[in-house]
């Protein structure tokens, strides 16, 4: 019997069409999924790849008949409406953003560190009344924020974003640090107790250091949510302030304006966390591993 | 059947509670309780300035009871709550149980999965704004790209999407689907990675492969994880504004207003900020059990995140 023959006997060729069926369902699924997830983004691509000229963008196309860098040149240049301050909006952004990376990193590890390795009795409960915090979704706050920033004297002031978005990122970020937390032996804290180290010293040279994999997660986790914002960017920014999103927001409410330059610039804008997944992609995995090793 | 349920036990046990943890408090020193209390100040300080204060403030401006009899007056309010309900009951559900699915599928080995992956994860790194209003342009018009291709490819007239109520809300639900599903896979895809393989090894010993073994034994080991996220998924999409904002712009005449959006529109554009805070709150009643309920989850069961 040869090889083909006995690949066609009812046993084998029922296994070798189950995964021949499965490898091709497999297959598309990716596809589907590949598709599903560039379509809005291609739109985007689409509209921005349009020379200026009339309705172009509208004329429903589904290839771009003339791509042309044109809107991508307007925008980096600032040579439309709109778009005049635009590096100088993109700059605020990235300024909030940064800002509160940081801030939310800070706050959150040592939050996370006094209720998790200082032995704080009740110190669950700590972690939990701070998740209280989203009992009131962050929008349904944004008018007493207003009163409460003016009173503050933070109104218009890029810190008003800031300390909001940081208060909303942090009790999120205590509870990844706090799951993660529990992998690392409270020994190693005992130990380096015992060799005299501080209780800052831990912090800085066990647990930050160990904790890099979930600070990673907490770091992009926490500028994506500032990249994402319009809300507060809306109300409490003052329009000198204003920040991109900002921007292509009130772009977007004008019949008359560069389409093709506005979402050049809108592709411009989701470079950063790109950047920032692709620069902590690596310690990012490395904790997926660990959590996949430590179980 | 029951070899399979007693899988579990058989690797490593996954989920005792702090395996590493010693049993028993020990005391603080002085000078440590002075430390915890210096790390917990910058928090605490945040916590107080920018959640407490105004969220007291919200409460105050939202306490006349008259503003309640006015919202249940305006049919645009009564609308909005039925939107609100099943915008976030759907999106939420639908989201997280695709996340559950696809997380398993981005477990596979094929050498074309992680290229996937990034593609998969492209949503969640494009800002919302931005991505929300390429998805009005995408819908709107005979010339938007989606009805471009349901005619070109398929040879279908499609729809007016934001001329019909239920179009334009599933338009906002599928939207918001597409942006937040890439997070809630990843984090189910970490829970999965936290299952030691020789869990799957002892279950694949006993026959237990497929379906078979997602119900027996990656469900029991995730249902915690799944329950918590799909909480706080659900406290965080009532709360969601960009989405109906953007894309379907509470179009056709308001009809497709959710609670965020129609707040700040009695807030903002009609001046009357103590309606506008009424309206949000009146979410209070189910929100605040939701958060209770996923506090007391978090608190009772050990979650591998």
């Amino acid at each position: 019997m040869s090889a083909v023959q006995a690949l066609l006997q009812p046993p084998f060729r029922r296994r070798w069409l189950r995964r021949v069926l499965t490898e091709a369902g497999t297959i598309m699924l990716g596809g589907i999924l590949a598709i599903w997830s560039l379509i809005p983004i291609y739109n985007m691509l689409l509209i921005a790849l349009d020379p200026e000229e009339g309705e172009i963008e509208f004329a429903g196309n589904i290839w771009p008949p003339e791509p042309s860098l044109e809107g991508f040149r307007t925008a980096v240049m600032q040579q439309t409406r709109y778009l005049w301050d635009f590096w100088h909006q993109f700059g605020n952004s990235l300024y909030i953003a940064v800002a509160t990376m940081l801030l939310t990193l800070l706050t959150g590890s040592l939050a996370s560190f006094a209720v998790g390795r200082m032995r704080l009795s009740k110190g669950a409960f700590l972690t939990n009344a701070a998740l209280l915090t989203y009992s009131i979704p962050a929008s349904f706050l944004v008018v007493p924020l207003y009163r409460v920033m003016h009173g503050y004297g933070l109104l218009d002031s890029l810190w008003a974003v800031i300390a909001t978005q940081v208060a909303f990122a942090t009790p999120f970020a205590v509870l990844i640090l706090q799951q993660y937390a529990r992998l690392i032996p409270l020994e190693l804290d005992d130990a380096a107790r015992l060799d005299g180290a501080s209780a800052v010293q831990v912090y800085l040279h066990i647990y930050l250091p160990l904790m890099t994999p979930a600070l990673a997660v907490v770091a992009f986790y926490a500028m994506l949510l500032a990249w994402n914002d319009y809300v507060y960017q809306f109300v409490l920014l003052a329009p000198r302030n204003m920040t991109a999103s900002v921007m292509q927001a009130h772009l977007f409410t004008d019949a008359d304006a560069a389409w093709n330059a506005m979402m050049a610039a809108a592709i411009v804008y989701a470079l950063p966390p790109a950047a920032l997944f692709f620069a902590l992609r690596r310690h990012m995995t490395t904790g997926l591993t660990i959590w996949g090793a430590a179980g | 059947m029951s070899s399979t349920q007693q899988v579990p036990s058989v690797g490593p046990s996954v989920s005792v509670k702090n395996p590493l943890r010693p049993v028993g408090q020990r005391h603080l020193h002085d000078s440590d309780v002075t430390w915890t209390i210096a790390f917990l100040i910058p928090y605490a300080a945040v916590f107080l300035a920018f959640v407490v204060n105004p969220a007291g403030y919200a409460l105050w401006m939202a306490s006349n009871p008259s503003l309640y009899t006015q919202l249940a007056e305006d049919p645009r309010y009564l609308r909005t709550v039925v939107n609100t309900l099943l915008f976030v009951g759907l999106s939420v559900n639908v989201k997280m149980f695709l996340a559950l699915l696809l997380s398993g599928f981005f477990m596979l080995r094929r050498w074309w999965i992680k290229p996937l992956l990034t593609i998969f994860l492209l949503p969640w790194l494009v800002a919302a704004v931005q991505v929300f209003i390429s998805f009005h342009w995408m819908l709107i018009g005979e010339q938007g790209l989606i009805n471009r291709i349901l005619s070109v490819v398929f040879g279908i007239d499609g729809p007016m999407w934001f001329n019909h109520r239920w179009l334009a809300l599933g338009s906002d639900i599928v939207a918001y689907i597409w942006k937040w599903l890439p997070f809630w896979t990843v984090i189910f895809l970490a829970g999965r990675m936290a299952i030691p393989r020789d869990v799957y090894d002892a279950a694949a010993i006993d026959g237990a492969t497929g379906a078979r073994r997602f119900v027996h034994v990656v469900w029991p080991l995730l249902a915690n994880l799944y329950l918590v996220c799909t909480l706080l998924a659900t406290l965080w999409t009532f709360g969601d504004f960009v989405t109906v904002y953007f894309v379907s712009g509470g179009a056709p005449v308001w009809s497709t207003e959710v609670l965020a959006t129609l707040g700040f529109q009695y807030a903002f554009d009609a001046g009357e900020p103590a309606l506008g805070m009424a309206a949000m709150l009146s979410a209070l009643p189910v929100l605040v059990p939701i958060a209770i309920a996923m506090i007391r989850w978090l608190q009772t069961s050990d979650l591998q995140l």
